[in-house]
């Protein structure tokens, strides 16, 4: 409830703000406005909006299962450590925007590369969460399965595989947070469809009601969609009290 | 009672010449002691002493530096005829207590008996719990489903490492009774800070202390009259004072 009201609020600020200053509707257009925008363009936006939010969950669909893949790699084996930790910090330390043209000229102007653009920012922030958390299993829980003579690949699944998901869940969380930045970049980058590329369009018409009406349901599925992981990273560790940032 | 008698009788243990050191700091040095099969021992000394790393280096979990030649009294190894109970319960908190109580077997990848799981918690008193998530019992629920896993193991030498430290005193002193009565023929080295607790429960009670450690002379409490026992408290909270660092 409190969020809407907030929204409310801004709302009837915004609207105060634009009809006292006058400004431009191309500079800043009302909400009233944008909403209008938002109700003419409706089926227009909502199949663009299909378009991001496909992206978004097959990008996070492959980043979170390379970034899980990446750390238990890492945590097997020292060896798989020494080739893979390079690459892994690489792969972060590349902005986004200095690879997402590569991305469209590789993949096309499709899905693919905008899946692959999400994916590459999710990629990291999950393997080194999930990767810390099985490098930290309690001691005492290694020590037990020693005496009890588990084998090295027992005590990585059944100890610090499950014992690591709280970590895994907070690297979900983060993942779904991010997912959107990759998509919308890979769409600026070079798209025929998405709420990116609506955005970009409409700026470059100076449609800038439709460019907000674009952002407003960027933003509402973004919210809907981190509110939709954080539900699911609760259920994979359902022992850890829920976080603060939950809403 | 069937389904929680050990089905090896407890071996003695002879450890000699056991040796750790620390950042070059010697906690102890050529320590040797013997443990009589199927006897309950415990290894009392202040904190910091060096217990603890000696029921470490016993059940193999000493850090490399650390050396021992510690013996069976039957000639057979150690490996798998250990069980490890630690100061805190160590429950999997993503497995119910039916689970936990099996982590031996599923950590082995063998098939776990779960008559014996049924009869150990019961035994325990956590026969309603069978299903319960550790989150949701009590210190002393979660001591006892500890203390069900450890026995489990069916291990004929079972170490435990303060494992009652943390519970009020009447949690722990039904968790001594229990422990006592569950872990009859077993070789049991119990360590602990508490004289108290080491005068109820071991057949030998050996005081660690000194720098570098070294053990006192066995004290046997059983059929002690109450007066001696109070005594005894009395003189090793003495000596514990006396030697703590």
């Amino acid at each position: 409830m409190r969020p809407l009201l907030l929204f409310a609020l801004f709302g009837v600020a915004w609207e105060a703000l634009v009809r006292a200053t006058g400004v431009p509707s191309f500079i800043l257009p009302g909400p009233l406005r944008v909403a209008a925008a938002l109700a003419n363009n409706a089926s227009f936006l909502a199949e663009n909006a299909l378009v991001t939010l496909l992206e978004i969950a097959l990008g996070t669909l492959v980043g979170v299962s390379l970034g899980c893949l990446a750390a238990l790699a890492l945590s097997a084996s020292r060896g798989a450590r020494a080739w893979l930790l390079p690459l892994v910090v690489a792969s972060q330390a590349i902005p986004i925007f200095a690879i997402a043209p590569l991305l469209v000229l590789w993949l096309g102007f499709g899905l693919a590369s905008k899946i692959a653009a999400a994916a590459l920012v999710i990629f990291f922030p999950v393997a080194s969460v999930f990767y810390d958390g099985l490098a930290r299993t309690e001691r005492g829980w290694l020590d037990l399965a020693r005496v009890m003579n588990a084998k090295p690949a027992a005590i990585l699944w059944r100890i610090r595989l499950p014992a690591a998901l709280p970590a895994l869940a907070s690297g979900l969380r983060m993942a779904a947070a991010i997912a959107p930045i990759g998509a919308i970049i890979g769409e600026w980058v070079g798209a025929a469809a998405g709420l990116g590329f609506v955005m970009l369009q409409a700026n470059a018409q100076m449609q800038t009601d439709l460019m907000f009406a674009a952002l407003l349901v960027l933003a509402s599925f973004a919210v809907l969609f981190y509110r939709l992981v954080d539900r699911l990273a609760l259920r994979l560790a359902p022992w850890q009290p829920p976080t603060q940032s939950t809403f | 009672m069937d389904e929680i008698s050990p089905a090896v009788a407890g071996f003695g243990l002879h450890v000699r010449q056991a040796r750790v050191a620390f950042d070059g700091c010697v906690l102890f040095d050529d320590l040797s002691f013997e443990l009589a099969p199927g006897s309950f021992t415990c290894l009392l000394g202040p904190s910091g002493i060096g217990k603890s790393t000696l029921l470490r280096l016993i059940a193999g979990l000493a850090p490399d530096d650390a050396r021992a030649q510690i013996q069976a009294s039957d000639g057979g190894p150690l490996a798998g005829r250990v069980a490890w109970m630690a100061q805190t319960d160590l429950l999997c908190p993503w497995l119910d207590v039916a689970a936990n109580v099996a982590l031996g077997a599923r950590l082995r990848g063998t098939p776990h008996d779960l008559t014996r799981v049924s009869a150990l918690l019961e035994a325990v008193g956590l026969a309603d719990k069978t299903h319960a998530m550790p989150n949701t019992l009590s210190g002393g629920q979660r001591q006892r489903a500890a203390l069900a896993r450890t026995l489990m193991e069916d291990r004929p030498l079972v170490l435990m490492d303060e494992p009652f430290g943390a519970l009020d005193a009447i949690t722990r002193w039904r968790l001594q009774d229990l422990a006592l009565r569950l872990l009859e023929g077993r070789t049991v080295l119990l360590v602990t800070h508490d004289p108290r607790e080491a005068l109820r429960m071991g057949d030998t009670v050996r005081v660690l202390a000194g720098r570098p450690a070294a053990l006192g002379a066995p004290l046997h409490p059983r059929g002690l009259a109450q007066g001696e026992l109070l005594a005894a408290e009395h003189r090793l909270l003495d000596e514990l004072a006396a030697t703590a660092i």
